[in-house]
């Protein structure tokens, strides 16, 4: 599904290399999980993945299906089925969160040479998949994010995803900022999402999100570069040890 | 001879007015020496430092064609309305409604001037010259002393459905002055439309007086022919325990002036005046400059002024807004912001807010600021598949909200929000 190849990326604006060569492939269905201290460039990743502007792919690619990512632009790449849950959902003032979602998934269809959902079926889609989501009728009608609690925005991140049906999703630290019962009702949206087609890439600090979101493979990342990969007790053994072992080990 | 002399000497002249009754002969007269003495604006004068009165004031208009509607709605036309059209300032019996209707004496002024008595005479002319102090709008006396027609409205109760008034454009080198004036008796309520270009050049005063508890709802839909200039002006008395409210959408047109002159005289009354502008100068010129003028002269009143505008390719948005509280006004709560989204780097605006205090109890702010589009905000929404163009328009019409917010009515209001989408879709091709 998702291939990232030796991607080496800097800093527009200052001469700083963040990722230095990253190598990773989240195979279809599979939940990948990365982690790593701060700076390490988790989150760096997840921008340069779905184009925001201000970094510079210096070498290396990565592609969705074997589609180039790098060379699109990021609603391109959303149409090509990439979604990011951010870590800091952005307020939008004045845009109804329901206006938002029709156009998003009207947008995306037409991208793709499908037909425009009607007012009605839309409306019918996205009141099944709040409910889930325990996303009030209000909570849709309000701007974007506006006013939301920490939760309700990561929520709104996760009924964004279901209702756009995307094949690989990057969910960068969805668990910053909720408390035990969010951190569990975004889970059990994200874990409903799970489909032999799609492909999740967890970006976390922290093991106890992957208590919930169960993932297939945990990746390590420090300076830039995933350091080591194994199995669900790697994040065990972060969350027992911390960081210092494996970089240590790493060095040595 | 310069034009605009040529323009003042042609004013003192009596032939040059219309004709008139008594009432309105003298009121016309009167205009005419205020404004002998006043002179027209000039590019020196303070108050149009940032729109040059020239092409407002010159002998002939220029030309500006007609804007071609191809075969689209015109704006307002699902909502049930009692419609008075006028064609370059001349009023079209066939396409309009019957002048009644209930709890609404209408006339058109041309009528009501020739009579030798009439109530417009307390105010025609009355609230124009009230507005005239601390600064002087020229182009208003002007249209005082000539103006051709307009409608004088007095209503006496709450009418089941709007007034509408239609400005049609059909002459590219029409030069029209209207001047309107309404009442709105006590507890009484009315609701005034107004669209369309009107001429090539626009001079409308509209004087409107709010008696106690009563309600005054203004929209207008400014014409969207491409070269077409206006300078209009509200006189508003608001007396207390009442509301007015204006709301203004400006999409296209080559020079705008609009503006609203309000004097809150009586306690607890509420004036609104809000206006969302579009500029694109890709096609024609736009400067569009909104100035206003709140004077409150009462205990415990409520004044909001709420300007937004986008402008694009070389637009020009000019602000100058003023509140003054007068010594015996306490509890004043006055408000007034002023916004540019500006497009690209082409387009700009000027604002001079200001606030004039007197009175210790207060609450009264401004804010004017001028942006770009909110980077983060355009890349969430193509992070979800919206492309730029369409994620830019959302964000317009987001910035555009609160200003369309101060509308009362919904149906209204959606209507407005509908054409300001329609104008971005077609520029988006």
């Amino acid at each position: 599904m998702l291939k990232i190849n030796n991607l080496h990326v800097k800093l527009e604006e200052e001469d700083k290399q963040i990722l230095k060569g990253v190598d990773l492939e989240v195979p279809a269905g599979k939940v990948h999980a990365i982690m790593g201290p701060n700076g390490s460039g988790k989150s760096t990743l997840s921008y340069v993945l779905s184009g925001r502007d201000g970094y510079e792919v210096t070498k290396g690619d990565a592609t969705l299906d074997g589609e180039e990512l790098l060379d699109m632009e990021p609603e391109e790449r959303a149409a090509a089925g990439l979604f990011l849950a951010f870590q800091y959902p952005v307020e939008i003032p004045g845009v109804g969160n329901m206006t938002f979602l029709r156009t998003a998934v009207n947008a995306q269809r037409k991208a793709r040479g499908e037909a425009e959902m009607s007012a009605a079926d839309f409306l019918k889609f996205i009141r099944a998949k709040a409910k889930d989501l325990k996303i009030d009728a209000d909570m849709l009608k309000r701007p974007v994010n506006v006013g939301f609690s920490g939760g309700e925005k990561k929520r709104n991140e996760i009924l964004q995803m279901a209702m756009l049906e995307p094949k690989m999703c990057i969910l960068d630290e969805t668990d910053s900022g909720l408390d035990v019962d969010a951190m569990k009702l975004v889970s059990e949206g994200v874990n409903a999402l799970r489909d032999e087609g799609r492909s999740f890439l967890v970006i976390t600090h922290y093991q106890r999100l992957l208590d919930h979101i169960k993932p297939d493979v945990v990746h390590i990342m420090a300076a830039g570069r995933i350091i080591k990969s194994g199995g669900p007790e790697l994040a065990l053994e972060v969350e027992h040890n911390g960081y210092a072992d494996i970089l240590a080990e790493i060095d040595a | 001879m310069s034009t605009a002399v040529k323009a003042q000497a042609a004013l003192i002249s009596a032939d040059a007015r219309p004709a008139s009754g008594a009432w309105a002969a003298d009121a016309r007269a009167d205009a005419a020496s205020r404004l002998a003495a006043m002179g027209l604006p000039t590019r020196r004068d303070e108050y149009w430092k940032w729109t040059r009165p020239d092409s407002l004031i010159s002998a002939e208009p220029a030309s500006a064609d007609v804007f071609d509607n191809q075969g689209e709605t015109l704006v307002f036309h699902d909502i049930d309305r009692l419609k008075l059209v006028f064609v370059d300032g001349v009023f079209d019996a066939d396409a309009s409604d019957a002048l009644d209707g209930e709890g609404l004496e209408i006339e058109r002024l041309s009528m009501a001037a020739t009579k030798d008595i009439h109530w417009a005479k307390d105010l025609y002319g009355v609230l124009e010259t009230a507005g005239q102090t601390p600064v002087q709008r020229p182009l208003a006396v002007y249209n005082s002393a000539m103006a051709t027609d307009g409608v004088v409205i007095r209503v006496t109760k709450t009418p089941t459905r709007p007034v509408s008034l239609i400005y049609r454009h059909e002459d590219p080198v029409s030069d029209v002055i209207l001047h309107h004036v309404i009442r709105v008796e006590e507890g009484a309520s009315l609701t005034l439309l107004e669209n369309g270009a009107a001429a090539a050049r626009f001079n409308q005063v509209t004087e409107v007086d709010v008696a106690k508890g009563a309600q005054f709802h203004h929209v207008r839909a400014q014409g969207r022919d491409h070269d077409r200039q206006a300078v209009t002006h509200i006189f508003a008395r608001v007396d207390a325990e009442s509301v007015f409210k204006s709301f203004t959408m400006t999409v296209n047109g080559k020079l705008t002036r609009n503006e609203c002159v309000i004097d809150i005289i009586g306690d607890e009354a509420v004036a609104h005046i809000a206006g969302a502008a579009l500029g694109d100068g890709a096609e024609s010129e736009f400067h569009h400059d909104d100035t206003v003028f709140i004077t409150h002269d009462a205990v415990a009143c409520e004044s909001r002024q709420v300007f937004k505008k986008v402008l694009k390719n070389g637009a020009k948005g000019v602000f100058q807004g003023k509140i003054l509280v007068k010594p015996d006004a306490q509890k004043t709560d006055g408000y007034q912001k002023s916004q540019s989204l500006l497009l690209d780097d082409d387009a700009s605006f000027q604002a001079k807010p200001e606030l004039e205090i007197y009175a210790d109890d207060v609450i009264c702010s401004h804010g004017s600021t001028t942006g770009a589009i909110d980077e983060e905000a355009l890349f969430y929404l193509r992070s979800r598949g919206v492309p730029t163009p369409i994620a830019t328009d959302l964000l317009v019409l987001a910035f555009l909200a609160d200003a369309i917010e101060e509308i009362e009515d919904e149906d209204i209001a959606a209507e407005i929000t509908g054409r300001l989408d329609a104008w971005l879709t077609r520029r988006r091709g």
